[in-house]
């Protein structure tokens, strides 16, 4: 009991040191932030965050600020681009990215903050910040209630119109359920000004609308690779590069055969199939070079040259072994039909 | 005397002893470490069909015609058996999860019902639309959780075996992140409203025999294997280079080259076929520590690398950034027609803008002369065949290969059902869906502090 008052009271301490930083920082953030590039599906980082921001902010976008440029954001800029008049082609470039900043402000500390911290909120234009970051459940609510602002939003909100400029396009478009401030909804608990305490949030951060993401293979989750890296460590650290790429793609190659089983876990963990998971090697922590190579393998490299099987010349038991057809060796690792 | 013979027999018996308990202990180890990698095994392949299990519902959830959606809910049904039985082999007996559980024998038996139905005769109802719907969605959110607890596993290096031991000395609550977790997952499920249950374009074949069927040209030696990868490198000159052969294993020949970089330092490994000299992949080693070039930029560079080098009507089909290298990949366009299985991977490193990347197996395999394919129907004709709930986004034309290997001229659709992004391939001549994928997010990234 007492310690979880401790921890509530530190949490309430962190939360209003948040927002005192919050605060101080506020009126120096008007950056542009945009970087030169040409933005492209597929790409990461900070400038797929803006763009993400920037476009739900006028109702673009209502999937989930990533920072991935995926499908979800290929055919936002794409709807953007038909409705103003640019190239459709999904690159957004100069002249896009000087539409979204006429058209809509983006806040790059407070949305890396949400981002580092996970939490939930959407970032509508129309929407105040401070009920953007509501508790858990609070999307499905739609409860969005209007409040005196405190000094702090007073400033959010001037900066708001500043946005409507004449090709301001949120007017048009149907505002997202998010961000739309439903008069009949019940009142959520407006949060006392300046001490966010009860908003500090108490479960939402299992829930975020907010999160960092990375791109992962077609059919690959990101604890597939994991799993397979630590395969190919546990089996080929030491050995050149090309040859744990070759047994990342031996991995794959079992995986499409018919004869072994059709997932990384039931090839890799399949009884005697690989030393380093009966010696429990598995189990050591895997380097960047062997993720690597798994991601090498996974993008189509195969320096096997499509085979299923391969060994240790020095060490290897079985004879049978030793009447499959050879391809090539790599290091230490005969690798065979 | 005796006291020596004594002292040496009891010294014998005391390493004998020891080393009998060191046998016993490696075999104890042996032991525990084959019982963990079966419940490892079990508890990924959970995870694995799990996962799955929401691809498919959602590939039902795009699909409009019969005779695609049979085989589909067959599938769901036969994942669902493949998760049961994985669930079952852990060692969870001991916990309450029934919900789950029945979760699972829900969606099997709708998946198995509907399968066997003859749904031509008998289509599903708008009521069992929905179900499927909101079984696809609590699948998300199981498969979410799951990857969660795997993500955990994985990282802190969870044992099953700890859960085990504490099990079994079932004293205090249990407190153990897998054990957690998987309550998490009941939890959520039993939090689930009650379901109203009513009444990779990937596999391109590449494979040797294909590549050695596809060859012409003259067979080269080993220095103009190495001046071709010179050129292909743009590195003229005197390149030094190690050249083997690959053995009998494989339908075609071509020599393994490794290179050693003049200029960074950094080896380089690439294979050339003998005859003809077609560079098959090449692969740079280095880790790349920062991104100064933009995802774009990377992709003009490759486009570039792949004109150099002799591929024609080449068109960027898809691009991924995964930390600092670009992942391109490239088909062949054929009167506007994209040819997926005449396909290139480039990868960027984007540090440098160094081709760090080449893989044409599927290309060397397949490129041929096609003769004009014949379009029986038009974009509009081949939309009728869509699921209506789809909202189509993209059209191209497009070769695959599809069930049954063959190639066929086809309607490639993106379109979205609620967020997720659904790609359908209709077959031009005779309307049949060929092929309907949903396509991956990004993944979320977890922290566990």
């Amino acid at each position: 009991m007492k310690s979880q008052e401790i921890r509530r009271l530190k949490r309430m301490l962190f939360a209003a040191l948040v927002c005192m930083q919050f605060v101080i920082i506020l009126p120096s953030m008007e950056v542009d932030a945009f970087t030169d590039q040409i933005i492209q599906k597929g790409a990461t980082g900070d400038d797929v965050v803006e763009l993400q921001s920037r476009l739900q902010y006028i109702g673009f976008y209502n999937e989930t600020i990533d920072g991935v440029y995926g499908w979800g954001t290929y055919w936002s800029v794409k709807k953007y681009q038909e409705e103003f008049g640019l190239e459709v082609d999904g690159l957004v470039g100069t002249k896009m990215k000087q539409m979204l900043k006429k058209s809509t402000d983006f806040d790059k500390e407070y949305v890396h903050r949400m981002l580092e911290e996970g939490r939930k909120f959407t970032y509508y234009g129309d929407t105040p910040k401070d009920i953007q970051k509501g508790p858990k459940g609070s999307k499905d609510q739609k409860a969005k209630q209007e409040h005196p602002p405190s000094p702090g939003q007073e400033q959010e909100q001037q900066r708001a119109p500043e946005g409507e400029q004449p090709e301001q396009p949120a007017a048009e478009e149907p505002v997202p359920e998010e961000g739309a401030p439903a008069e009949e909804a019940p009142p959520e608990e407006v949060p006392a000004e300046d001490t966010p305490a009860e908003e500090a949030p108490q479960e939402q951060d299992n829930d975020a609308d907010i999160q960092k993401a990375i791109n992962t293979p077609e059919g690959f989750t990101d604890n597939d690779i994991q799993i397979m890296a630590a395969a190919v460590y546990g089996e080929a650290r030491g050995e050149p590069y090309v040859g744990q790429v070759a047994v990342a793609a031996v991995i794959l190659n079992r995986i499409e055969s018919p004869t072994f089983p059709n997932t990384a876990s039931g090839v890799i963990y399949e009884p005697r199939a690989f030393t380093a998971v009966a010696d429990g090697q598995i189990n050591l922590e895997p380097d960047e070079t062997a993720r690597r190579a798994v991601m090498d393998a996974i993008n189509g490299q195969d320096p096997s040259g499509g085979v299923e099987y391969y060994f240790n010349p020095d060490t290897a038991t079985s004879d049978w072994i030793w009447t499959r057809r050879q391809v090539k060796r790599i290091g230490k690792h005969v690798f065979c039909e | 005397m005796i006291r020596s013979i004594i002292i040496g027999v009891l010294a014998v018996a005391v390493v004998g002893t020891g080393y009998w308990g060191y046998l016993e202990h490696q075999e104890k180890n042996a032991v525990l470490i084959q019982a963990e990698n079966n419940y490892q095994r079990a508890f990924h392949e959970l995870s694995y069909n799990l996962d799955h299990l929401h691809d498919e519902l959602g590939s039902t959830l795009a699909m409009n015609s019969q005779d695609r959606l049979s085989p589909s809910l067959t599938d769901v049904w036969r994942i669902t058996a493949q998760a049961q039985n994985d669930l079952g082999q852990l060692p969870l007996s001991l916990l309450p999860f029934s919900k789950t559980e029945e979760f699972l024998y829900k969606i099997g038996d709708y998946s198995y019902r509907n399968s066997v139905r003859d749904l031509d005769q008998d289509p599903l109802t708008d009521e069992e639309y929905e179900s499927l719907k909101e079984l696809y969605h609590q699948s998300g959110e199981i498969q979410n959780e799951m990857r969660k607890v795997q993500g955990m596993v994985i990282e802190d290096d969870l044992k099953w075996m700890d859960v085990e031991l504490e099990m079994a000395s079932k004293d205090e609550p249990l407190d153990n992140a897998i054990v957690n977790g998987f309550e998490v997952i009941d939890e959520k499920v039993g939090g689930f409203s009650e379901v109203d249950f009513g009444t990779g374009a990937k596999e391109i074949s590449a494979d040797d025999e294909k590549i050695a069927e596809n060859l012409d040209g003259e067979e080269i030696d080993e220095q103009e294997a190495v001046n071709i990868a010179g050129e292909f490198l743009d590195r003229e000159g005197n390149l030094e280079a190690e050249v083997e052969n690959t053995g009998d294993g494989l339908a075609y020949d071509a020599y393994s080259l490794l290179i050693e970089d003049p200029e960074d330092n950094h080896t380089i490994y690439m294979d050339i076929t003998k005859k003809g000299g077609k560079p098959l992949w090449l692969l740079e080693d280095r880790q790349v520590e920062s991104a100064e070039i933009s995802l774009h930029e990377a992709s003009e560079k490759a486009k570039s690398f792949i004109n150099k080098n002799g591929f024609d009507n080449m068109q960027l089909v898809d691009s991924k950034q995964y930390d600092n290298v670009g992942v391109f990949n490239f088909a062949h366009l054929h009167d506007d027609i994209r040819v997926y299985s005449d396909s290139v991977v480039v990868e960027v490193a984007l540090d440098n803008s160094d081709v760090i990347g080449y893989e044409a197996f599927a290309y060397i395999a397949n490129h041929k002369e096609r003769k004009p394919s014949n379009q029986e129907l038009s974009e509009e004709e081949a939309k009728e065949n869509l699921n209506p709930s789809l909202e189509v986004m993209e059209h191209h034309m497009a070769v695959i290969e599809n069930d049954l290997e063959e190639e066929v001229l086809c309607h490639e659709f993106f379109g979205v059902i609620d967020d997720d992004t659904y790609r359908i391939f209709i077959n031009a001549e005779n309307g049949r869906e060929e092929k309907v994928e949903k396509m991956d997010r990004a993944e979320p990234v977890y922290d566990f502090d």
